[in-house]
């Protein structure tokens, strides 16, 4: 590992111009992705600006049953909040279907969305790896490709998003509130993370020195009956193969109900929580049945580009999301 | 980069230099001489190095030693009262809930931890309602369920000899829980 200075931040200002003044530096939270990395060589800033301690570890209401959450708010205390598990199932699922108990006491919640991927070759600086090292090519393709993106991959990058809040958030239409140099601008969550295309290297559409201060959330009816469901190798402590963040309206009542509005987005199929409007469209409007769930997934997956190795994916979210839409519905999808 | 940090481990109060590079798992145990936390993988996933950290279960070998000035730390050795064990400790030696022992430190921080985390009415992955109280007893005619629940909240803590049946049976006891019908240990007492 090389030279580390390191910074403690008192003031997001300060550590937004610090970090920003030097392409060298990297913002530090818990550190449970970042302190791996360093390890492994696949991070190597000379400078770590401390962020942990700054005052952003509130979950403030928000009017209309909104909520204001703090980066700094760790994710046990974000999931088990009273405003989340009661306004905001999908996202305290999604938190509590992450990591291990110790992790989510560590880790924070700006830190969870900028996570990067945990692609085998990105984690293996003996491999080439165009988002590690840009240039240097892709070990995944044609390589091990279990765990590939099936949505938005390019031929630089196969890599897939790996946090479970960013997809519920993505569901949500959360917003995220960033500080940079020249002040503070609003994100919406389906815009923070970007496709890989020529620039796998660059996860997120912030400039280097944004810093995420805040997660927005609107309370919705939607967001009230939302849930998160999460297929993984095993049952606890893995990261997700395909996981369903989706909220539901219904008009009427048991198998004639009609899909008033629905919020659908996939993680593990691509290289940013993947919203999955078309199917939503097909939803929308229909009664809420196996065959249009299908029908739907069908259409988001139309463009998908699988190998022998990660197949299962499509199939797989058709399952993931006739359960996430069920549990919401209460009854079985027939 | 040399940074001087202070860290309260088990009572007592140490101030050491440290390079910046150095994990709070790599201070306690190469510059504090704390054996009592264990490097398993060394990258956060087995659970090995688990402590209370502010009275929270918490990895270490993720952690900077720097960032975690003044912190107050309590490994497994700080536990119990003087020559008396914590009762999850005593809990884990009825049920011969290890075999090796090298996991057991990071266990018995994390079964502490994850026992007070229900107390506070934390619900977990596998818990049905949300909004509900949240316990580990679920429903008496279902005693399936506190299995999934324990395993569930205990999963970031690995065992490579496999004492999960007995580490699940001393989380039982420490938790005021009715025994399992094949614990081991209730087998072996009704033994003619």
């Amino acid at each position: 590992m090389k030279e580390l200075t390191y910074v403690r931040a008192t003031d997001a200002a300060e550590a937004v111009a610090a970090v920003a003044a030097d392409p060298d530096a990297r913002f530090l939270a818990a550190g449970t992705n970042l302190v791996d990395h360093l390890k492994l060589g696949v991070a190597t800033p000379g400078t770590v600006v401390d962020v942990s301690r700054l005052p952003l570890a509130e979950v403030e209401p928000l009017d209309g049953g909104g909520v204001r959450i703090g980066t700094n708010v760790r994710n046990t205390d974000l999931a088990v909040h009273p405003l989340v598990r009661h306004g905001f199932p999908a996202v305290s699922r999604a938190l509590l279907a992450g990591a291990s108990g110790q992790i989510r006491n560590q880790a924070t919640t700006g830190g969870n969305l900028l996570q990067r991927t945990r692609c085998v070759y990105f984690q293996d600086v003996t491999t080439p790896c165009n988002k590690r090292e840009p240039g240097s090519g892709c070990s995944a393709i044609g390589g091990f490709g279990r765990y590939d993106a099936i949505l938005g991959a390019s031929e630089a990058c196969v890599a897939t998003h790996p946090s479970d809040l960013a997809v519920a958030l993505a569901a949500l239409e959360a917003r995220v509130v960033v500080l940079g140099p020249d002040g503070e601008r609003r994100v919406p969550m389906t815009e923070l993370h970007r496709l890989p295309g020529h620039h796998p290297e660059r996860d997120t559409t912030l400039a280097h020195g944004e810093l995420v201060t805040h997660v927005e959330l609107t309370g919705s009816d939607l967001a009230l009956r939302s849930t998160y469901v999460k297929v993984r190798d095993r049952a606890s402590y893995a990261f997700a193969l395909v996981s369903v963040a989706a909220g539901l309206e219904l008009d009427g009542d048991g198998e004639d109900a009609v899909v008033r509005d629905v919020r659908l987005a996939w993680g593990g199929v691509a290289h940013k929580p993947w919203r999955a409007t078309a199917a939503e469209d097909v939803l929308r409007g229909r009664p809420l049945d196996a065959a249009a769930v299908r029908e739907a997934v069908d259409a988001e997956t139309r463009d998908a580009t699988t190998t022998t190795e990660n197949a299962y994916k499509p199939a797989m979210l058709r399952g993931a999301t006739t359960a996430a839409l069920a549990a919401l519905a209460g009854r079985d999808l027939a | 980069m040399d940074s001087t940090v202070t860290l309260t481990v088990d009572g007592t109060s140490h101030e050491v230099d440290v390079d910046t590079r150095t994990t709070l798992l790599d201070a306690l145990r190469e510059r504090l001489g704390v054996h009592t936390v264990k490097k398993g993988c060394d990258h956060g996933q087995c659970g090995s190095c688990t402590v209370l950290l502010d009275d929270r279960r918490h990895l270490t070998c993720l952690a900077l030693a720097v960032a975690h000035d003044g912190a107050t730390i309590t490994t497994a050795d700080g536990l119990g009262e003087g020559d008396d064990l914590h009762p999850v400790q005593q809990a884990f030696l009825n049920h011969d809930g290890y075999q090796c022992g090298y996991c057991t430190p990071g266990q018995v921080c994390s079964a502490v931890g994850m026992l007070e985390e229900v107390k506070q009415g934390h619900p977990s992955h596998v818990t049905d309602d949300l909004k509900a109280d949240v316990d580990l007893d679920g429903d008496p005619d279902d005693s399936g369920m506190v299995d999934d629940e324990i395993t569930e909240r205990m999963s970031g803590n690995l065992c490579r000899c496999g004492a999960y049946r007995g580490i699940v049976d001393a989380i039982r006891e420490a938790a005021g829980l009715e025994p399992r019908q094949d614990d081991a240990r209730v087998e072996q007492e009704a033994r003619p």
